[in-house]
């Protein structure tokens, strides 16, 4: 359990991170942290080929080779009962089955783990793992998107069907017509922490997992439905992660694996994945190809709007992700169609990645956007406003808040938009073509359910608990600023705890949704406190004996009359007054009806200046403006941190992310840090976080929209039309690498 | 892991003495590129023979030549007030390589002598005639972007990734060995190699030769000089395509000039030529965009790689222009 207690000073009003001294002084404690009496290591040994059968597995050598334990593959693995009947233990996100590990011969996807070795020292584990002789029946493969569209299908379900707004493919009897098709590579998350999973078993109906996952839940669930345990016998932890983008967001194979190498050799194991294996067994945003057709009239008012995608998933699962979704919400047009299809391939599964299918699918349609921004000269921020989608247009109601408008003022002002002379290739600084560009977004703002359990101590703390993981954004520093404001405590009393799945449920962290599920919670607990802390206040022979509740004040540990402040009652009396040593509640909090009356998003735009040199084609950006709407923004430093840190993936997926695979043998060719490349420090410019910071009315009782995700929904785009801007190229392959703008 | 012996040296005579006695062996320096290599099991030493304590690490004036140590650190040259004053190119060159953190580590010896980045070559599943000598060129029809546009075979395409040798190869440095048959010289130039029919040996070193230090004669070129390397990101990236430039200017005509490019072949890459078309020239881009056509004669894309053509040439013109202010 991570425990999160500020320690700053007297606060303004955005706290500093609660954990930030354990951060920067190497005190937090990560999943590859753990080092338990008697710790063993495991390492997966992985499939050289796509496509096959394993026709034999010779483990002599790799046994007696020094400090080997055991070695797990098909051949002996013990069963693990919740695949045996069907379940669902690795939860799929959509369709299919996920690889069940060490069940049988069948090669999926090279990189598959087909054994795992467990030693004494990590270093002859890794050898042993190199001894492992397998010998395959070798299929050949099908990696490549490209050259097997034709067997693109549209996923199951009723999500994936067409959909069709007016007339189909209106577009075409447009005057103004643009067709235009976009395709963007593998990217990986590569968070900067490898996964890491430590198991251990207490007998035969317990476990204990130590695990890099952005929900204790969710992972919980899945190690219980696999091996069929009791949820109490079944204890993850997640101290702390160091990153994730959604590669934490599913229970993979290799958690299962680790979980049984620790069952069959009864010892703790732990098991950290490689670099190259963060690639191929812990999801990937796939690769997409998308065209967008556009129809609009001669002053810009759209008529028609076409999103095609065809993107990748693997042989045994449908990963399906929103990539044409934007299409039908972004902007007013009478008639949209959007078509989405994926092929099998013969890779793993891809997942989840910041701003998913939005931040795929805006790339394209901010791209085509600006395209036809130019077709119509006009201003391309001036054709959005013109077809600002004043409500929700694919189901007809109002939005619960939206200050796109607004965003896109304030973003213009802050780049000096008025100082971009419309012309492409006209803006030049030496050999350096400057050049602006805007993108913008929306995700959908969500709320879930949560539980918190608030305690209130003899000395007036209050330490609140649930069973999330905080993949980096800050939750237990956002959590005490609500808690701070709506319990009227300051900041310095109040302690968060998370990462541990005994705690009361909370959400697994993604899709933008933990301040407003769990912050709601937060609110809802404070209050509730406060209610049974009203109710102890005002009976017995109490100072406030007979007040009315809702006549209370509380402030910085205080209870007060509204009316005359100096009859004052510190919480910690309140504690006192019950003879026992604190107060609790817990709180189950959730989302109401309001989704029925509302449309809920948040929205974001981003502006960018670049440069691109004429004679290299090294792009370099200069200036980054983001401005969201994200309702009430609850911790100005943590929502500034959040928007950077989308932008600085955007960065990479603008101009440098693209995972390369060989298909002639359907492996990876720069699955490594060194190759693979993330923007460094000096790729990222000064970074303008702007927020518009009104609250939403409806989502939640804070007031507060998701941020996480809209950081990177547009963001690609922005760089591409500025890249467009500068040079009078456009570039419709992401990257954006200088190779393509010399072609 | 493999298990491997590991022994330290402090005489030249005992570094030499051990990696003859022991075919299996190899020197230790910064490690930085022979770890990695190792822990991927492309190299696969028995016996690492750790030079660090050999009194190498010295840059020093002699005469009118500057020797730098085989062991000084690349932080070390790229920060030396000697080098940054007489040998300007040097310390730019070496400053665009790797990471902070990298140079910390990495030793001029060890610099010229790391590996190429071919993935074909790190990766022991796949063919490459470097490492496994008769398997193929992977990199001849699969993910070229990175590789050469001169060879003088289709046996291997891989580049050399050193930025401080494209520095060094343009300074008509020298190379100062010491073997098992005593003490050589090698001009730089001819210090790597193309990989023809040996595209394992990248370089001229015979078996036990250490190199003890490179030595670079004094110029007047350290006026107008430029590195300019070309990459997917601002740092931390291996070349795309790099220049070396360096020019003796008189007014505006080009008394003396040296010329280098990286990221192009199996090694440095002088274009001697290139230099002679332009020395008594006037500094004009009309003359520079000249010498970079000249400067990509004969050269040959494999398909991702095949910008490189104009890439080349464009970033020639373009560190031309920083060097000389004519931009
Ligand atoms: C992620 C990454 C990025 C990098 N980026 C760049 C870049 O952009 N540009 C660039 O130029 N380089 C780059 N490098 C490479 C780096 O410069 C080299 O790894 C480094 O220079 C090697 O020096 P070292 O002392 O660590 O050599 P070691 O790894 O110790 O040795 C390398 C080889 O040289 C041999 N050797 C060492 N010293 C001697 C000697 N005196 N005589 C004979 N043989 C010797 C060793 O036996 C070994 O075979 C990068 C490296 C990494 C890991």
């Amino acid at each position: 359990m991570a425990t999160h207690q500020y320690l700053g000073g007297q606060p303004d009003e955005a706290l500093d991170r609660v954990d930030g001294r354990q951060k920067v002084t190497g005190a937090a404690k990560y999943s590859v942290d753990d080092i338990l009496p008697g710790l063993t290591y495991a390492v997966l040994v992985e499939s050289t080929i796509a496509k096959g059968h394993i026709k034999k597995i010779d483990t002599k050598k790799a046994q007696s080779a020094p400090g080997v334990l055991a070695i797990i593959y098909h051949g002996n693995a013990p069963a693990i009962p919740g695949y045996e009947t069907g379940g669902n233990p690795a939860k799929p996100p959509t369709g299919g089955e996920p690889f069940r590990v060490f069940q049988n011969t069948q090669i999926y996807f090279a990189g598959q783990p087909i054994a795992i070795v467990i030693a004494d020292t990590y270093e002859r584990a890794i050898y042993a793992a190199t001894l492992v002789e397998t010998e395959y029946n070798k299929d050949d493969q099908r990696t490549d998107i490209e050259g097997n569209k034709d067997k693109a299908v549209v996923p199951k379900g009723p999500r994936y069907a067409d959909y069709i707004r007016g007339e189909a493919d209106a577009y075409k009897n447009s005057v103004i017509k643009i067709e235009a098709e976009y395709i963007i590579p593998v990217e990986v998350h590569n968070p900067m922490e490898l996964h890491a999973t430590t198991a251990f078993w207490d007998g035969e109906d317990k476990v204990t997992v130590f695990d890099k996952t952005q929900g204790v839940k969710s992972t919980q669930r899945s190690i219980m439905d696999a091996f069929k345990l009791k949820e109490q016998n079944v204890q993850v932890n997640t101290d702390f992660v160091g990153g994730g983008f959604g590669s934490g967001l599913r229970t993979w194979p290799h958690v299962i694996a680790a979980v049984l190498a620790a069952k069959k050799i009864n010892k703790p194991v732990k098991l950290v994945l490689t670099r190259p294996q963060m690639f191929t067994m812990v999801g990937y945003r796939p690769y997409s190809w998308q065209k967008i057709s556009l129809g609009a009239t001669r002053d810009g008012v759209l008529t028609g709007l076409t999103h095609e995608a065809i993107s990748e998933t693997s042989t045994y699962e449908e990963f399906t992700d929103r990539t044409v979704d934007i299409s039908k919400v972004m902007y007013a047009c009478p008639n949209v169609n959007t078509r989405y299809k994926i092929v099998a391939l013969d890779k793993s599964t891809p997942t989840w990645m910041r701003g998913p299918g939005e931040a795929t699918g805006a790339y394209a349609l901010e791209c085509a956007i600006d395209e036809l921004s130019y077709a119509v000269n006009l201003d391309p921020l001036e054709l959005r406003i013109r077809n600002h989608a004043d409500v929700d247009p694919v189901r007809n109601l109002p939005w619960s808040s939206k200050y796109l408008k607004e965003c896109y003022q304030k973003g213009a002002e802050a780049i000096g938009w008025n100082k971009r002379n419309p012309k492409p290739n006209s803006m030049q600084e030496g050999e350096w073509q400057l050049g602006y560009g805007m993108g913008a977004g929306n995700f959908n703002a969500n709320r879930g359910r949560a539980t918190v359990k608030a305690t209130l101590l003899a000395d007036g703390s209050l330490v609140l608990q649930s069973a999330v993981s905080d993949s980096g954004p800050g939750t237990a520093t956002t959590m005490t600023s609500i808690a701070s404001n709506v319990f009227g405590l300051s900041p310095g009393k109040i302690t968060f705890e998370l990462g541990d799945s005994s705690l009361p449920p909370g959400p697994t962290q993604g899709g933008s949704t933990t301040t407003s599920t769990l912050g709601s919670a937060v609110h809802d607990v404070c209050v509730a406190l406060q209610q049974k802390m009203a109710e102890l206040v005002t009976i017995q022979g109490s100072l406030l004996q007979g007040a009315k509740p809702e006549n209370l004040h509380f402030e910085k540990g205080y209870i007060t009359l509204k009316t005359d402040a100096s009859k004052k009652v510190a919480y910690a009396d309140v504690v006192k007054q019950t003879g026992s040593s604190q107060l609790e509640v817990t709180k189950d909090s959730q989302a109401g009806d309001e989704r029925n009356k509302y449309s809920i998003y948040s929205f974001a735009v981003h502006f960018v200046q670049v440069q691109v040199h004429r004679l290299t084609g090294v792009v370099r950006i200069k200036k980054v403006v983001t401005v969201a709407d994200a309702g009430k923004i609850i911790n100005e430093k943590t929502a500034a941190s959040q928007l950077m840190g989308g932008v600085v993936s955007g960065i990479g997926m603008a101009l440098m992310e693209d995972a390369v695979m060989d298909h002639r043998f359907g492996r990876y060719v720069n699955n490594n840090l060194a190759d693979y490349h993330v923007p460094v420090s000096a790729d990222v410019p000064d970074i303008k976080a702007l927020f518009i910071d009104k609250p939403d009315p409806f989502i939640n009782p804070i007031g507060s929209k998701g941020l996480g995700e809209i950081a990177n929904v547009g963001f690609a785009a922005a760089v591409a039309n500025a890249v467009y801007h500068a040079t009078g190229k456009r570039i419709r392959t992401l990257p954006i690498t200088p190779d393509k703008l010399l072609r | 892991m493999i298990n491997f012996d590991y022994v330290r040296v402090s005489t030249i005579k005992a570094a030499v003495d051990a990696i003859v006695k022991d075919n299996n062996s190899l020197w230790l320096a910064g490690g930085t590129n022979l770890v990695d290599l190792m822990k991927k099991g492309v190299m696969t030493p028995q016996k690492l023979v750790d030079i660090n304590n050999l009194p190498l690490k010295e840059i020093k004036k002699e005469g009118n030549k500057l020797i730098i140590g085989a062991l000084a650190l690349n932080s070390t040259v790229a920060d030396n007030e000697l080098v940054r004053k007489e040998q300007p190119l040097l310390a730019l060159a070496v400053q665009a390589g790797a990471s902070a953190q990298l140079r910390n580590m990495a030793t001029v010896g060890g610099n010229m002598m790391q590996r190429t980045r071919c993935p074909y070559f790190y990766n022991t599943d796949m063919p490459c005639n470097k490492r496994e000598p008769g398997t193929g060129c992977g990199a001849l029809k699969g993910f070229n972007r990175m590789h050469a546009i001169f060879t003088d075979t289709e046996k291997c395409i891989a580049v050399h990734p050193s930025d401080m040798s494209v520095g060094l190869v343009a300074l008509d440095a020298t190379v100062l060995l010491s073997g098992p048959r005593g003490d050589r010289r090698i001009p730089f130039q001819n210090f790597h190699r193309l990989p023809g029919n040996l595209p394992q040996k990248d370089n001229t070193l015979e078996r036990g030769e250490l190199i003890v230090a490179v030595e670079i004669p004094e110029n007047k070129l350290n006026k107008h000089v430029h590195y300019l390397k070309v990459r997917d990101r601002t740092s931390y990236a291996f070349a795309l395509v790099s220049a070396a430039v360096a020019v003796d200017l008189e007014g505006s005509t080009i008394k003396d000039i040296r010329l280098a490019l990286g990221g192009v072949a199996h090694k440095p890459w002088r274009l001697t030529e290139v230099e002679n078309f332009l020395k008594g020239k006037a500094a004009t881009e009309v003359n520079y965009k000249q010498a970079a056509a000249l400067a990509i004669r004969g050269a040959k894309g494999f398909g991702l790689n095949n910008f490189k053509l104009k890439l080349a040439p464009n970033t020639l013109v373009e560190a031309l222009k920083t060097a000389t202010g004519k931009s």
